[in-house]
C-alpha cells in the first residue's frame, strides 16, 4: 500500500496525502486548519483492511506524519521558539499539548457560535445607534423679575450715535502747497520749513511735506536736515534757478 | 366608554407595564432593569414583574412582537414565525460571511477577553490583524483600554450586539469552555475499535 495515495476526507482537504503535503509545503493549505488526528486514523483505518502490517508503509507515514506534526506546530507557534528552548523536551511536549488542547477547544468554542448563529437565523430585532440621553438640567438661581426687566431695558435702549467725524479727513490739493513754495521762493532763497507750516493741521503740514519732495524732485530745491528730528532746511537750487530770468534779485529779498 | 386595553383586568402594575411597553418600543437597544427602573420612576422590583408580565402577552406564538432577555437586558423582537417575512424586508448584515477565521477569533474574545491580537494570534497560531479590525467594523468587537505599560497593544471584548446577534443573556450564558468537544473521546474511541479489532 502507498502513503502517499491515502485518500483523506478532512474539513480543510479532500484527496490523496501527496497532494496534501504538496499543497503545505507551498503554503496553499494553512496547516493549522489541517486535522492531523484525521490523517492518523484514517491511515489506520486503512491500515486495519490489510490482512499483514506493511512496515515499510509504516515507517513512511511515521515519518511524514511526525515532519507534519511538527511544522503544524511551529506554525502555531511560530514566535516563541525561544520560549520553547528554554523547557526540558518534556516540559516542552506538555506545553505544546496543553496549546493544541486550548487551540482545540477554541475551535470547539467557534463551532458552538457557528452553530448558535444559525439556530439565531431566524430572530429579527431593531438595531440602532444608543438613543440620546436627555440634556442634563441647569438649574439657575432664584431671579428677581424686575432686576430681569430693568436689565432687559437696559439692554434694549437705543445705543448713543457714534460720531463719525474723524473720518471725514479733509486733503488739501498738493498744488496749494507747490504754488506757496514757489512763490515763497521766489522772494528768499531759503526758508524753514517747519515755521512754514507752523499753525496748520497735522493733514496739512503732511500734504505741505508731499508739495516739499514734489519740488525737491524736480530739482527746484535741495533739503537739509542735520540730524533727525531737526528743523528742515529749504535751499532754492540755485543751478537750477540761475538759467531762469526772473529770479536774481529774488535772491536776497529775504 | 374608551377603556384602556388592559393586560390583566385591574391588575397594580398596568400601568407600569405599558410604561415599560413604551419604553422597549423607542428603544433600540435591550433595556436593562435598572434602566426600565430609573426611566419609569418605579423600583427594579415592580419593574420585573411587570416585565414578567409583558412577556405573557409578547410570547412567542401569541405575538408577532416577542419580548426577549438578551445582552444584558429587554428587548423587542420579532417573532421567529415572522422571520420568512422580515427577511424579504430586511437582512441581517452584521453576521454576513463570517469566516472560520472570524468565529475562531469572536471565541477567543468571548472567552478570554478583553485581549489583544497578539494574544488572540498566540491562540490560533496565525496573525488576525484584519480579521480583528472585520469584527470591529460588524460591531461584534469593540476596543476596551491597552495593555498595561507603555505602548501596551489594543485590547478587545465583544459587545452586547454580540450577544444580540448570538442570542445570548450575556457572556456568561456561553457554554463552558471545558465542556467543549468530544473530539478527543471520538478519535480515542475509534482507535480503541480499531485496536480491539485487530488481532493482538
Amino acid at each position: 500500500m502507498s502513503v502517499r495515495e491515502l485518500e483523506l476526507d478532512l474539513d480543510a482537504f479532500e484527496g490523496p496525502f501527496d497532494l496534501l503535503l504538496t499543497l503545505v509545503l507551498r503554503e496553499e493549505v494553512p496547516l493549522a486548519e489541517v486535522d492531523v488526528a484525521g490523517i492518523v486514523v484514517a491511515f489506520i483505518e486503512r491500515l486495519a483492511e490489510r490482512e499483514e502490517l506493511d512496515l515499510d508503509a509504516c515507517g513512511e507515514f511515521l515519518v511524514l506524519v511526525a515532519s507534519l506534526l511538527e511544522l503544524k506546530a511551529r506554525s502555531l507557534f511560530g514566535g516563541e521558539d525561544g520560549e520553547l528552548d528554554e523547557l526540558g523536551p518534556e516540559e516542552a511536549a506538555e506545553e505544546l499539548a496543553r496549546r493544541l488542547e486550548e487551540y482545540r477547544r477554541i475551535k470547539e468554542a467557534a463551532l458552538w457560535l457557528a452553530e448558535r448563529l444559525a439556530g439565531e437565523r431566524d430572530r429579527f430585532f431593531r438595531l440602532g445607534p444608543a438613543p440620546l440621553a436627555p440634556p442634563a438640567e441647569r438649574r439657575l438661581a432664584p431671579q428677581d423679575p424686575a432686576l430681569l426687566a430693568a436689565s432687559l431695558r437696559a439692554l434694549a435702549a437705543e445705543p448713543p450715535q457714534v460720531s463719525l467725524k474723524h473720518l471725514e479727513l479733509r486733503f488739501p490739493p498738493v498744488t496749494q502747497f507747490l504754488e506757496r513754495f514757489r512763490a515763497l521762493l521766489k522772494r528768499r532763497s531759503r526758508f524753514d520749513f517747519e515755521s512754514e507750516v507752523e499753525g496748520l493741521t497735522r493733514i496739512e503740514q503732511a500734504v505741505a511735506f508731499l508739495a516739499l519732495l514734489d519740488l525737491c524732485r524736480s530739482g527746484e530745491i535741495s533739503i537739509d536736515q542735520p540730524r533727525p528730528f531737526a528743523p528742515i532746511r529749504v535751499a532754492r537750487e540755485e543751478t537750477a534757478r540761475s538759467e531762469e530770468s526772473e529770479v536774481p534779485w529774488t535772491a536776497r529779498s529775504a | 366608554m374608551d377603556r384602556p386595553l388592559r393586560l390583566v383586568a385591574a391588575n397594580p402594575l398596568d400601568a407600569l407595564a405599558r410604561t415599560l411597553e413604551a419604553l422597549l418600543v423607542v428603544a433600540s437597544q435591550p433595556l436593562s432593569v435598572d434602566d426600565l427602573a430609573e426611566a419609569a420612576a418605579d423600583d427594579a422590583e415592580r419593574v420585573e414583574m411587570a416585565l414578567s408580565l409583558l412577556g405573557e402577552r409578547y410570547h412567542e406564538g401569541r405575538s408577532g412582537i416577542v419580548l426577549e432577555e438578551v445582552a444584558g437586558g429587554w428587548a423587542f423582537r420579532a417573532s421567529r414565525d415572522a422571520a420568512e417575512a422580515c427577511g424579504r424586508l430586511f437582512e441581517r448584515p452584521v453576521e454576513r460571511g463570517l469566516s472560520q477565521a472570524a468565529l475562531e477569533t469572536l471565541a477567543v474574545v468571548a472567552y478570554l477577553g478583553p485581549c489583544s491580537r497578539p494574544e488572540v494570534a498566540r491562540w490560533r497560531g496565525v496573525a488576525v490583524d484584519s480579521v480583528v479590525a472585520g469584527l470591529v467594523e460588524r460591531g461584534l468587537i469593540a476596543e476596551a483600554g491597552r495593555e498595561s505599560g507603555i505602548g501596551g497593544a489594543v485590547r478587545y471584548r465583544t459587545t452586547p450586539l454580540f450577544e444580540r446577534v448570538f442570542g445570548l443573556e450575556s457572556l456568561a450564558a456561553l457554554p463552558r469552555l471545558e465542556e467543549l468537544g468530544g473530539e478527543d473521546g471520538e478519535i480515542r474511541e475509534r482507535l480503541e475499535a480499531l485496536a480491539e479489532r485487530r488481532p493482538a
